[in-house]
């Protein structure tokens, strides 16, 4: 075990502690807890120098050794940069939230102990280099965020949040393992690093597609891309310090990192490029689209984030074409494409964050985070206005924040992505930069809707549902105050980051040697430029008129939505299962027994003809008298007289008869024990039976003739056709000789002249006994059928 | 020639058997049937017997003397069953 290792269980060591402290601790719980990813940052901090000149640390953990189950950590660019961005946003998130959560309204000791699960789980995850412990983590993320999603179970909205998210994200969970362990089938390796090295075998093999395609929706599932983006918004019934940590910068990224930690496997193959590029734009879209018509703050910033991973998905992918080329120039040419993914990623996770938190402040100032309630706050919360604004131009993409950057970056990866050649339909790709345009105005139009709309305008005071709105308390301040200023320092000086965190990161995307990049905030009028300045044009137009063209948006009517596809989906489901079982469990066990008796013979009947296993040998056959033939007529005339009669003691008499006669058939097949036996228990059954009818109820006897069903009637000459049948043909396999020859030295090994009664108490004794035991159960269970009964029942 | 006899003996006993089986399907009355099955036993008694001479063997004695115990009982049980609705009454 080694520091890294301690860093990444200092989370779930300090979970442990939590319910300890809690209850002796006067001040604000997360005073503690902040010291964690506080710690964790600092010592992530430590790790910059060495990364940054290319080396990376790697430690094992055994775990499960025998499998080959390690606790792997990588420590490399790209796990620095998430982990940088964990432990950063985490420490915010718990100093936000000491102000956000009421000390005594709230059961603190939860909300930290699942904030911290998911910390530590997120931090492993990003550094893990054991697929399964990736995946294990992996799940552990989602049911930390359920947990935190539901943090106020009491409400309905949050447990059907909280549902929603798990079921998705599990089931991409699921999927994605499918894909890692033909991964690592393939590779024969679990380590990430080594499949990399063996990513020739990878690529030749047949299950190539297939585990791509899984774990692509297990990345997409995470990281709410479409169609699974349906979660996201539901989700925004958590906290809002948990809206900012998990649905903004950290857990919905882990989709994003899974993309970038695969590039180098799955990279350069045409369904990669394809799919990560096509979806991430799809997403892009779909979320910038729909955010504009949202009311609530914080749905439209669930949309915004849809759309922002979309937009670093897309980049992912039209990056992973670098892959294609061994081309130095060429591969630059592209890497430039995932440069930018990582550089808006770290980007959105400043501005997102900080719009979360300032939504959070909005919320828990005036009561409401509905944007027709609110209105005339800038003159109120100067301080929550300017960090709005920093956040929300930053996500526009305006100079001087680092949206700015990252958006000019963007377009130029699209407009890069036109030039691709290498794969199938390549006209697809000139609609890349259109569709990134149009997303583009969109994501204008709802920023400038989150700025405008809250803070500009009258404030009616009469609307809002607590009275005296004022500015935040400071400490609620500061930590959006930090990534503001952020947003703004990256701005002036991207080369920091850029040098020290983004190029490793992308050595790490890459793993192959690209020269650094540097960005540039002024590179000359160039398409991007334009394209960027169209953006503002179009979008201003457009937000100004945002009353005449919102009709489009009922062209859409809300059916047609995924939303409520799943939900009908799930319906549906469920009323379609309970409808099936119904039909075949019906209660009857009429139909039990046809269930029971039709796929028994049918299971007899084909693996007879399927093995061609009908054959009879009679040679061995001994002669049928004509005695045998007597005493069968007598039998099966009695049998019948059973079946057919109407009248019940007539049916208990044949069955009687039966059984007499069935102690002959013992006597002629030389079984003097049988017979004896046969003939007490038969008396003995008679006799119960006739207790059986005695005791049936007065009301409503009928005493009538068994209905006849056709069904029964086949279903019971089948079977009857198929023991026949199966008891002829056992005769004539037989394989082996019998061991009846042993049981012949009776009276030398046992002491016995009677064999059968050698055989059942001394050869097989075992058996003997636990029939006995049978015997003793039903007379005790007889015995309490009839002595116990339930209290109050007075009938007999 | 006393094997023949025996299988013949045998024979006939197995027609009673069957003669008592259509009395048993047929028997208008419960008690027909009960005297039937009274029948049957003691026809098994000796189809039995005569089994036993014809293999030569006394394995089957004791079965002999339980059938004839065993469907007294029954018959009884049956007798009993008909005129009081009950085979073993309460003590009171």
């Amino acid at each position: 075990m080694s520091f890294l290792h301690f860093l990444i269980l200092l989370p779930f060591l300090a979970c442990i502690f939590i319910p300890f402290i809690y209850k002796k601790l006067n001040i604000h719980l997360g005073w503690i807890v902040v010291f964690v990813p506080l710690f964790i940052f600092i010592n992530y901090l430590l790790f910059i120098p060495s990364i940054s000149k290319g080396n990376y640390h790697a430690f094992s953990m055994p775990w499960i050794p025998s499998l080959g189950i390690n606790f792997d950590i990588y420590m490399d660019g790209l796990a620095l940069l998430f982990g940088l961005i964990i432990s950063g946003v985490g420490t915010l998130v718990v100093v936000y939230s000491i102000f956000y959560m009421d000390k005594n309204r709230e059961a603190l000791h939860n909300f930290y102990i699942y904030l911290l699960l998911f910390m530590g789980a997120m931090l492993g995850l990003v550094s893990s280099d054991h697929v399964l412990v990736l995946y294990t983590l992996w799940e552990l993320t989602s049911v930390s965020s359920f947990l935190l999603i539901a943090y106020w179970y009491e409400r309905k909205k949050s447990r059907a949040g909280a549902l929603k998210a798990m079921i998705i994200t599990v089931f991409g969970g699921l999927a994605m393992l499918a894909g890692l362990i033909i991964l690592s089938i393939i590779a024969d390796t679990y380590s990430i690093r080594e499949m990399i090295a063996n990513v020739g075998i990878i690529k030749e093999s047949s299950l190539f597609i297939p585990a791509l395609i899984l774990i692509l929706i297990g990345a997409f599932t995470k990281s709410a891309q479409f169609p699974f983006s349906i979660w996201l918004p539901d989700a925004m019934e958590a906290p809002t310090p948990v809206s900012a940590y998990l649905h903004s910068a950290t857990m919905v990224k882990a989709g994003i990192y899974l993309v970038a930690r695969m590039t180098p496997i799955f990279g350069g193959s045409a369904t990669w490029f394809w799919l990560v590029s096509g979806i991430g734009l799809v997403t892009l879209m779909y979320g910038s689209f729909r955010a504009v018509r949202q009311t609530d703050l914080k749905a439209l910033l669930a949309f915004s984030t849809i759309s922002q991973l979309g937009l670093i998905m897309s980049l992912l992918g039209v990056g992973s074409a670098a892959l294609y080329y061994t081309n130095g120039e060429a591969q630059t040419f592209y890497a430039f494409a995932l440069f930018a993914a990582l550089f808006h990623l770290f980007n959105h996770a400043t501005f997102k964050g900080a719009l979360f938190m300032v939504v959070g402040i909005i919320d828990h100032e005036t009561g409401t985070r509905d944007i027709r309630r609110l209105g005339g706050l800038m003159a109120i919360m100067p301080a929550t206005f300017t960090i709005a604004l920093i956040g929300s131009l930053a996500m526009a993409g305006l100079p001087p924040f680092n949206g700015f950057l990252s958006k000019e970056m963007f377009f130029t990866g699209m407009l890069r992505a036109t030039e691709v050649n290498m794969f199938s339909l390549e006209w697809l790709t000139s609609i890349f930069p259109v569709v990134a345009w149009v997303a583009s105005v969109f994501t204008f139009i709802y920023c400038f809707i989150l700025l405008v709309k809250p803070f500009l305008g009258e404030l009616n005071q009469s609307r809002l549902p607590k009275e005296k709105v004022h500015e935040a308390p400071i400490g609620m301040l500061i930590p959006p105050i930090i990534l503001g200023l952020l947003v703004v320092f990256v701005f002036f000086f991207p080369n920091l980051i850029g040098k020290y965190l983004l190029n490793p990161a992308l050595y790490a995307t890459l793993s192959a040697e690209v020269p650094a990049f540097e960005i540039i905030a002024w590179h000359g009028f160039g398409t991007e430029l334009w394209m960027t300045i169209g953006v503002i044009v179009f979008g201003l137009l457009l937000f100004f008129s945002i009353k005449r063209w919102t009709i489009i948006f009922r062209v859409f009517p809300d059916q047609l939505s995924i939303n409520s596809l799943y939900m009908s989906g799930l319906e549906n489901m469920e009323k379609k299962s309970v409808s099936l079982t119904d039909r075949y469990m019906t209660g009857n066990i009429r139909h039990y027994l046809l269930y029971i008796f039709i796929v028994t013979f049918s299971v007899l009947i084909i693996a007879l003809v399927g093995f061609d296993g009908i054959s009879f040998d009679f040679s061995t056959n001994s002669y049928i008298t004509i005695y045998d033939i007597g005493i069968v007529i007598a039998m099966v005339a009695a049998a019948f007289t059973t079946l057919l009669t109407t009248n019940r003691i007539t049916a208990i008499v044949s069955l009687g008869a039966v059984g007499y006669i069935m102690v002959m058939l013992f006597v002629i097949f030389r079984a003097p024990d049988l017979a004896l036996t046969q003939m007490v228990v038969e008396t003995a059954t008679t006799a119960l039976f006739l207790l059986c009818f005695y005791h049936l109820p007065k009301l409503g006897k009928r005493i009538e003739k068994m209905k006849f069903k056709l069904t029964n009637l086949i279903v019971s000459i089948l079977v009857g056709v198929t023991v026949t049948i199966m008891t002829l043909v056992a005769t004539g396999h037989r394989l082996f000789t019998p061991i009846n020859e042993f049981f012949e030295n009776a009276y030398e090994l046992a002491g016995a002249k009677n064999i059968v009664n050698a055989i059942l108490v001394d050869f097989r004794g075992f058996d003997t006994m636990l029939e006995i035991a049978v015997l003793f159960i039903a007379g005790i269970g007889v015995y309490t059928l009839i002595k116990l009964r339930p209290k109050g029942d007075d009938s007999q | 020639m006393f094997n023949i006899f025996m299988i013949l003996s045998l024979i006939i006993l197995t027609i009673a058997i069957l003669f008592n089986i259509y009395r048993l399907i047929k028997g208008p009355s419960s008690a027909d049937r009960v005297q039937a099955l009274d029948a049957i036993g003691i026809n098994l008694i000796a189809g039995i017997a005569i089994f036993s001479v014809y293999l030569d063997t006394h394995a089957f004695f004791e079965l002999i003397l339980l059938i004839g115990i065993l469907s007294f009982i029954g018959t009884i049980a049956f007798a009993r069953f008909l005129e009081r609705g009950v085979v073993i009454e309460r003590k009171r």
